[in-house]
C-alpha cells in the first residue's frame, strides 16, 4: 500500500527515493550553543513528514535557516532542483517553500479576509505603478478572493471574514495563518506546531486538509508535540535532538524506538495519568 | 474685542496656502507612519527639499516652473534614497533617530553662509515664484471674499493649493485600497509576516518613504511659493512637530484625517492666538503680553499633542478598532 | 456543606468594552479538588481564570473566595488572600536564581520562607538540588517547575494554572501533569485551563467544559470521558485511532 520513502536502509539522514529538498551540512551556533547541526537529511517529495524532538532540539531554528529567516553558519540545501542557500525569504517562499510561526503571526491589524488576500502571489497590482491603474489587478483581485473565501470556508473562518484577526482567539489565528500560507499553493508546506493552541475536535478537521494538501501534490513538513495527530497522518518521522537528526522512518518504527521513547514521548504514552500511582506527601497545613 | 475679524482670519485660515501646505506634508507622514509604520521625524527635510530644489533651480538655473518643481521631487527622491537604503533594514527607532538627525543636518546645511550663494543663507530666498505666477489666468486685483481681501496670487496659490491635495488625496485612496496598499497594511503589523507571505519588504519600504517625501516636498513648494519666500529657519524640528499634530489630531491611517486635521488645527489656533490677543488687550489677561500669546501658541500644540497620543491616538477620522485590537 | 474555596456565579467579563468573552460562567471548586477547564478556542477558558485573579473586568456575576466576595479586587489584594496564579508564558524571573525566584513568591510574607520552602522541595526535589542556578537557563518544562514553586510559597487556598502543558514536549507533559497531581494530593485546590483535554480529565476530579463563554458541560473527569457527546465535540477521536 505504501511506495517506499527510502532508498536503500533507513538510518538517521538517509536518501529518499524522491526528495523535494535535501539539506548538507547545516549549521548554526549561537555563541556558545550549537543550535543546529544537520549532516544531512532529505525530505521526501508529496508526503507528509513530521519533525519531532524535545524543546529547544533546534526545529524552529532549522526551519528559520532553510526558509531564509536566519542564515546557517554553514550549509546547502536544494529545493526541487534550485540551491537556496542565501535566498533571501520572501523569494523563497515565492520559490514554493511557505512556512507558518510558532508564535502565530496572524496579522491582528487588518481583517481575515485581507489577511488570505495578502497570502496570494503575482498579484500584479502589489507593484507600486500598477497598483494605480485599477483594471490592470481588479480580476485577479476578484479570483483571489474567491479562492480566500473558499478556503475561509473550509477552515470554519468564514463567519469571522470582516472580523480583525487580532479578535480572533489564539486557536483561530492558527487556523488563518493556515489557510493564509495555502493561498499561494506552495509545493512544500512548512507548518511550526499549527495544532499548538487549537481544540481536539477541530483537530481532527485540520488533520484532512493536511491530507488534502498531500492528495493535491504538495509536501508537508510539519513540526509537532501531538503524537497522536503524527501517527494518524505522517508518512515519515524525523527525530531532531540537540541539533542533529537522531532518527527517522516510519511513525511505527520511530515510536517504538527507545531512546526517542526516553527523550521524548515518554514511558506513559499510551496510559491513563489518572491511574499512575503519585507518592504520597505529607501535607504540612 | 473685534469678533468680526478674528472669524474672518479663522475661516480665512481654514483655506490658505499655509495650512495647505502643512496638509500635504501631513499626508506623506501618513503614508510613512499611518500606513507603513515608518517612523520619520524629519518630514521638514522632505519639505525643505522641495522648496529649496524649487527656488534654486528658478533662481541659479532660471529653469522653467514644471522643471523647478522636477528638481524639488527628484531631491526628495534622492534624501529618501540617501535615508532609507541603510536604515530600512534595521529596527524602526533606528529610522527615527536618523531622520532627525538628518533633517537638523540639511536646515544647518541650508543656512550655512559657505553656501550663500546658492541657498542665500540665513537670510533666505526670494523672487523665485514669478515663474510661477506668470500662468495666473486670473486678473489683477483684490477681492472680496466676505471674509477677507485677497490678490490674484494668493488665490492662485490657493486654488492651485486645493487643486493639490485633491489630486494627492485621490492618488493615496487608490493606492492604499490597492493590493500594494494592503501589502504595506501588513508591513506596518509584522515584516516576517509579510516576508514569509512572498513580499520583498525593503522594497515596498523604500517606495513607501519616496512617496511620502515626495508628496511633502510638494507641500513645501506651496509653503515658500505663496509668501514668495523662503527662509531657512522654518524648516525646524517645529515644522516636523506641528506635521506630526496634524497628522495624530485627523487620524494617522486615513486620508481625510491630515485634510480635516490641519484644517480645524490651525483654524484653531487662529482663533485662540486671536481671542487671547483681544483678551490682553482689554486687560483680560494681565499676566500676558501680546508678544507672549504668539509663543503660547507652541505651548498649545506641544499639550494638543501630549492628550492627543494619551487619550484619543486614533484622531478624528482613525479606526479605533485598530488601536486596541492588541488588548489581549 | 463546606464553603467551596472559590465559587463563581454567573460571570459576564471581557478585555474590549462592549464585548463580553464570558456569558454567564459559572464554577465551584471545593477544598483539595483538582478541577479542569477545557473547551474550543474562544470559549473564554484563560477569560475565566484571569477573571478568578483580577486581570479581567468583571461586567456581571460574583465571585467569592472561602465565602468572601472578591469580585473586582486587584490581583495583588487576591495574592494577598491567598489566590496564587501561574501564567503560561513569562512565569519566572529568567535572572534570578531558582531560590531568589521562590524567594519572590513569599516577599508579602518573607518571614515564612524556610518553611514554605520546604514544602515546595518536598514536592520538587530538583528545585533544591539546584537552587542557584539561574531560572533562564532551564528548559520550559523545567521553568513551568519553579513557577509553579513560587506559585505554592505563598501557601495558597487555590492554584490556578494556565495550560500548564503548553509547549512542552510529550514526555515533559506527562511529568507536568503528574506534578499538578502530587501538588494537588498534597492538599492544595487546583483550578487548570488545558488545552490537553484528555489529559486534562484524567487527572482532574471534576471538570467545566466552556463553550461561547459558559460553563456548557460539567461532570467529573471520567463522566467527560467517557462521554460520546464530548468525544464528538471537544475531545477528538485521535486518540483512539
Amino acid at each position: 500500500m505504501r511506495d517506499e520513502i527510502a532508498l536503500g536502509a533507513i538510518a538517521p539522514g538517509c536518501a529518499k527515493v524522491d526528495p523535494i529538498l535535501v539539506v548538507d551540512n547545516v549549521t548554526r551556533k549561537f555563541g556558545g550553543l550549537t543550535a543546529v547541526d544537520v549532516a544531512h537529511v532529505e525530505i521526501p517529495r508529496g508526503r507528509i513528514t513530521a519533525l519531532i524532538g524535545p524543546n529547544g532540539a533546534g526545529k524552529t531554528t532549522f526551519f528559520n535557516l532553510l526558509t531564509g529567516f536566519d542564515k546557517p553558519d554553514t550549509g546547502k540545501w536544494v529545493f526541487d532542483g534550485k540551491d537556496l542557500a542565501g535566498v533571501a525569504p520572501h523569494k523563497v517562499a515565492r520559490l514554493g517553500m511557505v512556512r507558518t510561526f510558532q508564535l502565530t503571526k496572524s496579522l491582528n491589524l487588518m481583517t481575515v479576509i485581507e489577511n488570505m488576500k495578502l497570502g496570494a502571489l503575482g498579484q500584479r497590482g502589489e507593484g507600486f505603478w500598477a497598483a494605480l491603474v485599477r483594471p490592470i489587478w481588479k480580476s485577479q483581485e476578484n479570483a483571489i478572493t474567491a479562492k480566500a473565501d473558499e478556503l475561509l470556508k473550509r477552515f470554519k473562518l468564514d463567519a469571522k471574514r470582516e472580523d480583525y484577526a487580532g479578535e480572533l482567539s489564539g486557536g483561530q489565528r492558527k487556523l488563518l495563518e493556515m489557510a493564509r500560507a495555502l493561498m499561494s499553493d506552495p509545493r512544500l508546506v512548512m507548518l511550526d506546531e499549527p495544532m499548538a493552541g487549537v481544540n481536539p475536535a477541530l483537530t481532527q478537521s485540520l488533520l484532512e486538509h493536511i491530507k488534502q494538501l498531500k492528495n493535491n501534490g504538495a509536501s508537508v513538513l510539519f513540526v509537532e508535540h501531538d503524537m497522536h495527530m503524527v501517527r494518524n497522518i505522517s508518512d515519515w518521522v524525523i527525530v531532531m535532538a540537540e541539533g542533529k537528526i537522531v532518527a527517522e522512518g516510519p511513525p511505527a518504527v520511530v515510536m517504538k524506538d527507545q531512546a526517542v521513547i526516553d527523550a521524548y514521548l515518554g514511558a506513559h504514552a499510551d496510559t491513563d495519568l489518572g491511574t499512575v500511582e503519585i507518592k504520597s506527601i505529607k501535607a504540612d497545613k | 474685542m473685534d469678533f468680526l475679524q478674528i472669524l474672518g482670519l479663522t475661516i480665512g485660515q481654514l483655506f490658505s496656502p499655509f495650512t495647505i501646505a502643512y496638509i500635504l506634508c501631513a499626508l506623506g507622514l501618513a503614508v510613512h507612519f499611518g500606513y507603513t509604520g515608518l517612523m520619520n521625524f524629519g518630514q521638514a527635510a522632505f519639505a525643505a527639499l522641495g522648496a529649496y530644489g524649487f527656488s534654486i533651480a528658478a533662481l541659479t538655473l532660471g529653469w522653467d516652473w514644471w522643471a523647478c518643481v522636477l528638481v524639488g521631487i527628484c531631491a526628495s527622491v534622492l534624501f529618501a534614497f540617501l535615508l532609507g537604503i541603510p536604515t530600512l533594514r534595521l529596527r524602526a527607532d533606528y529610522l527615527a533617530i536618523v531622520t532627525i538627525a538628518a533633517a537638523q543636518a540639511l536646515k544647518y546645511a541650508l543656512q550655512a553662509s559657505d553656501f550663500a550663494s546658492v541657498t542665500g543663507g540665513s537670510a533666505g530666498l526670494h523672487g523665485f515664484a514669478e515663474g510661477f505666477f506668470a500662468l495666473n489666468p486670473i486678473p489683477v486685483g483684490r477681492y472680496d471674499l466676505g471674509f477677507e481681501t485677497i490678490s490674484e496670487r494668493e488665490m492662485f496659490i490657493t486654488i492651485v493649493g486645493w487643486i493639490l491635495v485633491a489630486v494627492v488625496a485621490v492618488f493615496m485612496v487608490a493606492l492604499t485600497k490597492s493590493p500594494w496598499g494592503r501589502v504595506l497594511k501588513g508591513i506596518r503589523e509584522d515584516e516576517d509576516a509579510v516576508r514569509s507571505l512572498g513580499k520583498s519588504v525593503f522594497a515596498m519600504k523604500m517606495q513607501a518613504l519616496i512617496i511620502g517625501g515626495v508628496i511633502a516636498s510638494l507641500g513645501g513648494m506651496i509653503f515658500v511659493i505663496s509668501p514668495e519666500n523662503n527662509d531657512p529657519s522654518t524648516w525646524g524640528t517645529n515644522f516636523t512637530f506641528m506635521i506630526w499634530t496634524v497628522l495624530l489630531l485627523g487620524g494617522a491611517a486615513t486620508i481625510f484625517g491630515p485634510i480635516v486635521g490641519g484644517m480645524s488645527f490651525f483654524a484653531l489656533l487662529m482663533l485662540t492666538e486671536g481671542v487671547m490677543t483681544g483678551l490682553v488687550n482689554l486687560g483680560f489677561l494681565p499676566f500676558l503680553n501680546v508678544a507672549q500669546v504668539a509663543q503660547i501658541r507652541y505651548l498649545l500644540v506641544g499639550l494638543a499633542l501630549m492628550l492627543l497620543v494619551i487619550f484619543k491616538p486614533q484622531g478624528f477620522f482613525g479606526n479605533k478598532r485598530e488601536t486596541l485590537v492588541n488588548a489581549r | 456543606m463546606a464553603t467551596p474555596v472559590v465559587e463563581a456565579t454567573n460571570l459576564h467579563a471581557g478585555y474590549l468594552p462592549g464585548i463580553n468573552i464570558l456569558n454567564g460562567c459559572s464554577l465551584i471548586a471545593n477544598q483539595g479538588e483538582l478541577i479542569g477547564i477545557i473547551g474550543p478556542n474562544g470559549a473564554g477558558k484563560s477569560t475565566l481564570l484571569k477573571a478568578i485573579f483580577g486581570q479581567v473586568n468583571i461586567r456581571d456575576g460574583r465571585i467569592k473566595l472561602n465565602g468572601e466576595d472578591i469580585t473586582g479586587l486587584k490581583a495583588n489584594k487576591l495574592v494577598e488572600k491567598g489566590v496564587a496564579f501561574v501564567p503560561q508564558t513569562n512565569n519566572v524571573f529568567p535572572s534570578l536564581t531558582i531560590e531568589e525566584n521562590l524567594e519572590m513568591g513569599v516577599f508579602q510574607n518573607p518571614k515564612r520562607f524556610n518553611e514554605r520552602f520546604e514544602f515546595v522541595t518536598t514536592i520538587f526535589p530538583d528545585l533544591e538540588k539546584r537552587r542557584n542556578q539561574k531560572a533562564g537557563s532551564l528548559s520550559g518544562g523545567e521553568r513551568q517547575m519553579v513557577a509553579m514553586g513560587r506559585a505554592l510559597m505563598i501557601d495558597p487556598s487555590v492554584l490556578l494554572l494556565d495550560e500548564p502543558s503548553a509547549g512542552l514536549s510529550p514526555v515533559r507533559q506527562d511529568e507536568a501533569f503528574l506534578r499538578v497531581r502530587e501538588v494537588n494530593k498534597a492538599g492544595v485546590t487546583v483550578i487548570m485551563v488545558e488545552q490537553n483535554a484528555r489529559r486534562c480529565l484524567q487527572i482532574c476530579d471534576r471538570a467545566y467544559v466552556l463553550d461561547q463563554g459558559k460553563d456548557a458541560h460539567t461532570g467529573t473527569g471520567r463522566e467527560l470521558l467517557a462521554d460520546p457527546k464530548m468525544v464528538e465535540l471537544y475531545l477528538g477521536n485521535l486518540a483512539e485511532l
